[in-house]
């Protein structure tokens, strides 16, 4: 019972996958394709738990906090750029 | 059946919720019709759904291993924290860059206040 309703949240969440996929794939502007990839790696973090207790490891438990630190980076690179065209700016004076 | 057990259910079934609001928005992020409104869709419910099912998973490990996970205690915590700064991010800047709104939106507040300031 418990390993059926872990499956049936797996395949929920890779069906979110999926339906943000389609958003990167059909975004009009690049600002959705950032927001629809924030939220794949934010589902992909919650598949990587339910797979750790369907596997009964503790070992990728490491991997959760990895994937929130490259998300984070990476929006906040991605935002920058579509800002200002630049991602890391030379010094001013000079 | 008994109480280990009906822990381990209600914890399973934590989960089953997050995927299913995560779900919802996923289908917000597709049916929504500009990016403001797509991003409201994708932060938030996005950030319930990976916050209970990550919850979800630290009571279960508790449960059946005892052993308290502080990574995934730090894993929730940065995932609550960092969500919804990137998310307000990214929306300014696609104001900035010129993102066209629906055309249903009927105010837009932060338009005279960046032209008074230039």
């Amino acid at each position: 019972m418990i390993k059926i309703m872990l499956t049936a949240a797996l395949v929920l969440f890779s069906v979110a996958i999926a339906i943000a996929l389609y958003r990167i794939i059909s975004g009009p502007s690049l600002p959705d394709r950032v927001v629809a990839m924030d939220m794949i790696v934010v589902n992909l973090i919650s598949a990587v738990a339910i797979i750790s207790i369907l596997l009964e490891t503790k070992a990728f438990l490491e991997v959760i906090l990895i994937l929130g630190i490259l998300a984070f980076i990476s929006t906040i690179a991605l935002s920058k750029y579509v800002e200002r065209g630049v991602i890391i700016e030379r010094k001013r004076n000079r | 059946m008994n109480a280990s057990e009906i822990g381990e259910f209600l914890v399973v079934l934590l989960i089953l919720i997050g995927s299913i609001i995560s779900v919802i928005s996923a289908l917000g992020i597709i049916r929504f019709p500009d990016v403001y409104t797509r991003s409201h869709a994708a932060t938030k419910s996005a950030t319930l759904g990976v916050l209970l099912s990550l919850t979800g998973a630290f009571i279960y490990i508790w449960l059946t291993d005892h052993f308290i996970s502080v990574r995934l205690i730090l894993g929730i915590l940065f995932v609550f924290i960092t969500a919804p700064v990137s998310g307000h991010l990214i929306i300014r800047a696609a104001y900035r860059s010129h993102v066209e709104m629906t055309e249903d939106t009927v105010e837009d507040e932060l338009k005279p206040v960046l032209n008074d300031k230039r």
